[in-house]
């Protein structure tokens, strides 16, 4: 082990994880308020809207439908404008942001979906209103399912950050990259892919932990 | 209390409108227990939605204490369900929180102070007997465990009506009678309407005041629930009673022929149903000694309907037809509904 490696590995992961953090953070706050639009708004259900729920699913499938590398090449244009740069680590959030959100949607949809329908209407007998059936009873009762799919799209946050690496957002994948591969420093590329494989584990972890603790049934 | 005026429910389905309620006006006391039964797919529970708007009518109106529900907005319509408890088959609890929680879930949505909800809470659970329970989580409970939960959550808010949609089908019945007693004491106590959905005449028989019966969308029958169990009118009822209250005859006569008319060595067999206090009078001795008659028993059971003595006896009158008759017309000025089966041979039972 060479003596820059250190400090190298130490800067590159803190810019992984701010990247993953704060894409993580903005894609909650958009992405859970999207897949109970998506679910409330659905047939049957308590804001049953189909004109809403059918653009707003299309929009989520066409994001979904492309990958990553191009989606983050792709919108270069938007990220310079709502970040001043197209280069940087705080530029390569706003791909990551844009293809959680709609990752964080779906699957926050289908937590909902489990809810039996029958917990809905015995709040409603008690005369609950849309909002309060939304906070007292979807969120509380999705939150376990919630969290274990949250710890999924972090995990392929963690994936994606390393892509956005390549296009200069540096971190881990970066560093990998640009050592490991262009420099032939293979104890470089070992040693990020053994720190990418240790934060993978304790993210699911701490998330396995975490859902279990909020699961009651 | 409840009047269900003209309710239609029609839905939209893949193979076309389906017409789940025609034309349903139902009436509804207040401090009654009022119970609603049929089978699967007749109607029933898409009807007590209708009670509280958890289902729109097509057509029709609900009122209820006076106030036409149907006609009022969303809010209104929230404030006035505040007003009606419902318990589920299926509790619908939030596995989520914990007893206290689910039972304080209807405070809370009306911002009851905290202090408020937890001396409420406190009271309700220790009315249902989960006092000791109140950390636990749904989950922990067992099924009777978890409707009284609900019970105590559909009281939260001083409802004056109470509606319970299958509320003990997935009880056992040992679970199911103490619900039912508890359901009792509840509408006793705190003066409740009670509205009881059910496919079990026998949770008709334990608690009910009235009965409707529904049947493929159409109240078949209604009424007092003495009266629809000794004189039920129609074939569904019929069906549904004989469940509790068997119509066959006893093994003796079952594969013998059974004539209108008398004939040689003949006796009459008949079905006697003895409603509240005349349960208990000697009828049959009385007839025996007034008549030159002999009265043969060949079947008894006594049962109770809401509390009240409710006896079931088939006999066969041995005597000349004039006597025969005279017997008949005392049996028909005493407070007991006669059912004639028919003339039967002397000899087909076999221990007489």
């Amino acid at each position: 082990m060479s003596a820059d490696m250190l400090p190298l590995i130490t800067k590159a992961l803190g810019e992984t994880v701010y990247m993953v953090v704060v894409s993580m953070i903005i894609s909650s706050i958009l992405g859970i308020p999207l897949g109970v639009l998506l679910h409330t708004t659905s047939k049957g259900q308590i804001l049953e809207c189909l004109p809403i729920n059918r653009v707003v699913g299309a929009i989520v499938n066409a994001i979904r439908s492309i990958p990553f590398i191009i989606l983050m090449v792709a919108i270069i244009p938007l990220t310079r404008l709502i970040v001043g740069s197209a280069i940087g680590t705080t530029a390569a959030m706003v791909p990551l942001v844009l293809a959680s959100v709609p990752f964080i949607g779906r699957q926050v949809e289908t937590s909902l979906r489990e809810i039996p329908y029958g917990i809905v209407e015995a709040a409603q007998s008690m005369g609950a209103t849309p909002l309060q059936i939304i906070r007292k009873v979807f969120l509380p009762e999705a939150m376990p399912n919630i969290v274990a799919q949250l710890t999924t799209v972090i995990i392929s946050l963690i994936g994606e950050s390393a892509m956005a690496g390549a296009i200069g957002g540096g971190g881990l994948g970066d560093l990998a990259i640009r050592y490991g591969y262009q420099r032939f420093r293979p104890d470089i590329m070992i040693a990020t892919v053994i720190v990418l494989i240790i934060m993978v584990q304790i993210v699911q972890f701490a998330g396995n932990k975490l859902a279990k603790h909020l699961d009651k049934r | 209390m409840i009047d269900l005026s003209h309710i239609e429910k029609i839905y939209d389905s893949a193979a076309g409108p389906v017409h789940a309620l025609k034309d349903i006006s139902l009436h509804i006391n207040k401090g009654e227990i009022y119970g609603i039964i049929g089978l699967s797919g007749a109607g029933k529970s898409t009807l007590v939605r209708c009670i509280n708007l958890l289902e729109r009518p097509t057509k029709g109106t609900v009122t209820i204490e006076g106030k036409d529900i149907t006609a009022m907005n969303n809010s209104e319509l929230r404030e006035a369900r505040k007003g009606i408890g419902m318990i589920f088959q299926h509790f619908n609890l939030l596995s989520t929180s914990t007893v206290f929680d689910n039972v304080a879930f209807p405070l809370q949505l009306s911002n009851t102070p905290k202090d408020k909800i937890n001396s409420r809470v406190t009271e309700l659970l220790d009315m249902v007997g989960l006092a000791d329970k109140a950390d636990q989580y749904p989950s922990q409970l067992s099924g009777g465990q978890k409707q009284r939960v609900g019970i105590a959550r559909a009281l939260a808010s001083n409802p004056q009506i109470l509606l319970c949609d299958e509320a003990t089908s997935a009880l056992d019945p040992q679970t199911t009678k103490s619900i039912l007693q508890l359901i009792k004491d509840i509408n006793r106590k705190l003066k409740l309407t009670v509205v009881v959905i059910t496919h079990e005449m026998q949770v008709i028989k334990e608690i009910c005041d009235k009965v409707a019966v529904i049947d493929k969308g159409v109240i078949a029958e209604q009424g007092d629930v003495l009266d629809v169990f000794i004189t039920p009118q129609k074939p569904i009822t019929k069906e549904f009673i004989s469940v509790l209250l068997s119509n066959e005859l006893p093994v003796d006569f079952r594969h013998i022929e059974i004539k209108d008319e008398p004939f040689e060595d003949s006796i009459l067999l008949m079905r006697l149903t003895f409603i509240g206090e005349t349960a208990n009078d000697p009828i049959i001795s009385s007839l025996v000694k007034k008549y030159d008659v002999s009265a043969d028993l060949f079947f008894g059971s006594l049962d109770d309907i809401k509390g009240a003595p409710f006896g079931r006896l088939i006999i066969g009158l041995d005597g000349s037809q004039n006597d025969i008759h005279a017997a008949m017309d005392y049996l028909r000025e005493q407070k007991v509904k006669m059912e004639v089966i028919g003339y039967v041979s002397r000899h087909a039972s076999s221990h007489h």
